[in-house]
């Protein structure tokens, strides 16, 4: 039993599934940044550049988050959901006068809980995290929009008369009550440092901690374990369902701040539009990246670099004069032949190996 | 060499009395056993036997109705398999429990890693590569820790369930069919490294269907028949016939296949392949001929390309070259489909994933393939589904409570004889058999292969694939010999024996 022929260190490194996973997505990354800046002299633009890396910042804070539940072989559709109803909420916080950083706390606990609700009704219920979460996603925003209609004003004023209606007639808007307080959230959002805006930060440091994380610690190879082969996990005394609880949590806790991310974005959200397809972005991206749907594969530089796609292809789309109505059309188009260019390539790079 | 029994060491392992019961069924009745360091022993029954249950509950993953265990004298319970561990009792399933996607260090460590950094919980690789290089090294395999686990074959993920089991200083070792799916070559290295272990003292239980590798490594002999004690041989008396009996609990006469060659001439032969190549195929391709009513053994190492052509043959893989005539008239295969609307039917390697529906019913698993003529109007029969399928219960004698049960509740020899029935129903011309009685009991091999011999003399040409010598020596009229995805040589029954095969299979003569 002697090992494969030593191959050349060149050919391994290329020829690993997941070192090629990368390249790929590295390749398409470069395909549409060369593109979108030789299509428009407009997006050579600092400026550009700039609301580029903050919405990468963004969205690739929900990627990372639903990247973790993917390699347990889960999946979550509520986070666009949790991002309206954390909005939602930190809003209505604020208008009522909460201290910013309790209204933090309180809304990223409140994400925290929804979180362990999935890991619990997915462990200790067996239920699939499809069906779990797909009715979150009508839950929480359901939940965003009955929070809107409570006039809190009117239902904690000691004189209110009795019988006196506490809720609206209709739904609305939330913002920040015109409060002054918030110049450190808004500089979250809006903010930058070294000419790159805080959210490509933000994004930087959790992809680096979730680096550590996944990739590092023992709680990282249980969850790439458990993803591929649940049994093999718990035979080995490792307490699986633990470890997709947690996976839960920090999707739905991300989601919970990426949410007050989107209220400090453009001082208000709408219960009915915020966070709309996030889910399905965050997906895409980790997806893009490498994270496999049947779990236990995946890294967070393919994240990384999976998550820049959308945002890409969204500047493309703007700057290629495609009318707005097409967007979604042209985004899925685009991505569509990606993916299979990548399985092409896959295919000649493989029938290459295997003829050799 | 005496057992450890006869030197009056005191026993490892206890257990008597144990029982344990599956719904309406007994599975172990007021069993025993005792476990003495630095011994191997089998224990064999056939596939019902209580054999895997008895196992499981050593090691934790079951736990027993009635009965004591006892450790070094003292009563223990096995509530989990940690459990088991703990008290330096390891064992290794059927199934390996493995993650493919993780590197061979990781795996050996999944559980207990070595860490750093305290709560964070930081993998301490370096430490844990250079543990694992050294336990590697125990069993003989010569990989990086480093290596992901999907580039091994079964037989070294073996080995590697092997090593971690020793990484956790297991005194009693427990493997269930540790050899069912390797080659020769791979049980021959696995048997050396049982050796090795009992000299350092561990004791190992195997569960085997290979009485010869039983008969060659095991000290000590444990039968289970109906989940009951069937007795006990030592050393000296373990020979196959009273394996055989002890196990059925009657004497079996092993026969010889006596080949009826039906060389009428003039008849074409049943399948003629010609330089039949596919994407990883060397050399000129694969060319062979079987006359109707002949059984081909295909013989040759794990990996040595049998699968991979019978794949070809059956339209799996793409052709990529070469031609396929059935009974004299050259044919096209692009699918499966076009393979089995000329005849052809394969009993696939892999059961459990290629031949059955495990979550579907014996039922719905025989009607599958056969849905072409089991309708009325493009409308299921399922009449005619239902009376299909307890034919084939009866015909093949498949054990279970009925034809509405799940393939995956039934034994292995029972789940191969409804992937048989399935393709029987069809009365297939040319019958493709990629390890026919892997991970069968004696008795269910018996009756496939009296199935096998009842359909070539009716003149079905069938090509045997398997890894398992005997089994090719006693029924092949002939035998074909691949080695590193060629054809290396075709042996006449008069050639045949152990030694002419494996020199071919192994490439001596290449």
């Amino acid at each position: 039993m002697s090992p494969p022929e030593s191959k050349n260190m060149f050919t391994a490194f290329f020829s690993n599934p997941t070192v090629g996973r990368i390249l790929g997505v590295f390749l398409l990354v470069v395909v549409l940044y060369t593109l979108m800046i030789g299509i428009e002299e407009n997006a050579r633009t600092v400026e550009n550049h700039q609301n580029l890396a903050r919405r990468i910042g963004e969205w690739g804070i929900l990627t990372l988050g639903v990247g973790f539940v993917i390699i347990t072989g889960g999946i979550d559709l509520s986070i666009g959901s949790v991002v309206c109803l954390s909005a939602v909420s930190f809003g209505i916080l604020l208008e009522n006068g909460a201290n910013p950083y309790v209204a933090t706390l309180v809304v990223l606990t409140g994400a925290g809980l929804i979180g362990l609700f999935h890991g619990y009704l997915v462990t200790k219920l067996n239920l699939q995290p499809f069906v779990v979460t797909l009715c979150g996603l009508f839950i929480y925003r359901g939940m965003a929009q009955f929070l809107t209609l409570i006039d809190f004003k009117k239902w904690m004023d000691p004189n209110l008369a009795a019988g006196t209606r506490i809720l609206r007639d209709s739904s609305r808007d939330v913002g920040v009550g015109g409060r002054t307080d918030l110049t450190s959230f808004f500089w979250l959002q809006k903010g930058e440092w070294l000419g790159i805006p805080t959210p490509m930060w933000l994004f930087g440091i959790l992809a680096l901690l979730a680096a550590i994380f996944l990739h590092a610690s023992v709680y990282g190879r249980y969850l790439f374990a458990l993803g591929y082969n649940e049994q093999a996990a718990r035979y080995a005394g490792v307490n699986t369902n633990r470890f997709k609880v947690i996976a839960y949590f920090l999707c739905s806790l991300l989601a919970g701040f990426g949410g007050i991310l989107f209220l400090m974005k453009i001082n208000s959200a709408s219960p009915s539009n915020a966070g709309n397809w996030f889910e399905l972005y965050a997906i895409t991206g980790a997806v893009l990246g490498g994270t496999s749907l049947r779990g236990g594969e995946g890294t967070v530089i393919g994240i990384i670099l999976g998550a820049a796609i959308l945002p890409l292809l969204k500047t493309l789309v703007i700057f290629a004069g495609i009318p707005s109505d097409m967007e979604f059309s042209a985004i899925g188009l685009a991505l569509l032949l990606g993916t299979l260019a990548d399985e092409l390539l896959r295919r000649r790079s493989e029938a290459a190996r295997k003829g050799a | 060499m005496t057992s450890s029994k006869d030197q009056g060491k005191p026993p490892l392992l206890t257990v008597f009395g144990i029982s344990k019961q599956f719904g309406g069924a007994q599975a172990l009745h007021d069993v025993g056993l005792q476990l003495f360091p630095a011994e191997v022993v089998a224990l064999i029954g056939e596939n019902g036997a209580g054999k895997s249950t008895l196992m499981k509950i050593l090691g934790g993953i079951l736990n027993p109705d009635a009965g004591t265990i006892q450790m070094d004298g003292v009563p223990v319970r096995l509530q989990n398999p940690a459990q088991a561990m703990k008290l330096g009792i390891s064992l290794i399933h059927q199934e390996l429990n493995l993650a493919d996607n993780l590197s061979i260090e990781a795996n050996l460590f999944l559980g207990r890693e070595m860490t750093w950094g305290g709560p964070l919980g930081l993998a301490n690789r370096r430490a844990m590569e250079a543990r694992s290089a050294s336990l590697l090294d125990r069993v003989g395999l010569g990989f990086s820790p480093k290596e992901r686990l999907a580039n091994l074959t079964l037989g070294q993920k073996q080995l590697v369930e092997i090593a971690r089991s020793l990484s956790l200083d297991a005194r009693i070792l427990i493997m269930d069919e540790p050899t069912s799916s390797l080659a020769q070559r791979e049980s021959e290295r696995l048997l050396q490294v049982i050796r090795e272990l009992r000299q350092d003292g561990v004791c190992v239980v195997f569960i085997s269907h290979r009485l010869r590798e039983v008969e060659a490594i095991a000290d000590r002999v444990i039968g289970l028949r109906d989940g009951k004690n069937a007795g006990e041989l030592s050393r000296m008396e373990i020979n196959y016939p009273a394996m055989v009996k002890m196990m059925v609990g009657r004497d079996v006469k092993l026969k010889r296949h006596q080949p009826i060659l039906p060389k009428i001439p003039g008849l074409p032969p049943a399948l003629k392949v010609v330089k039949l190549r596919h994407a990883t195929s060397k050399g000129e391709g694969v060319s062979l001929e079987i006359q109707p009513g002949e059984l081909i053994g295909m013989a040759g190492l794990v990996g040595a390309g049998r699968t991979e052509f019978a794949e070809t043959l059956f339209g799996i893989r793409q052709r990529v070259s070469g031609e396929i005539h059935l009974t004299g008239k050259p044919i096209k295969i692009r699918r499966p489909a076009d393979a089995i609307a000329h005849g052809m039917a394969l009993v696939p390697e892999d059961r459990r994933h290629h031949g059955l529906i495990l979550a579907d019913t014996i039922r719905g698993n025989i009607a599958l393939p056969n849905l072409d003529t089991l309708h009325k109007g493009k409308i299921l029969n399922f009449k005619a589904i239902k009376s299909t399928a307890q034919k084939g219960v009866a015909a093949l004698r498949i054990r279970t409570t009925g034809i509405s049960k799940q393939a995956g509740q039934l034994s292995g020899g029972n789940q191969q004889k409804v992937v048989l029935y399935k393709w029987l129903f069809r009365k297939p011309a040319l019958l493709i058999l990629d390890e026919p009685t892997r991970g069968v009991d004696v008795g269910a091999k018996e009756e496939i292969y009296d199935l096998m011999r009842q359909l070539t003399d009716k003149g079905v040409a069938i090509l045997m694939i398997s890894s398992d010598l005997e089994e090719i020596l006693q029924l092949s009229d002939r035998v074909l010999v691949m080695h590193e995805n060629k054809m290396v040589g075709a042996l006449d029954r008069d050639q045949l024996s152990e030694e002419s095969i494996m020199r071919l299979a192994t490439g001596a003569n290449s």
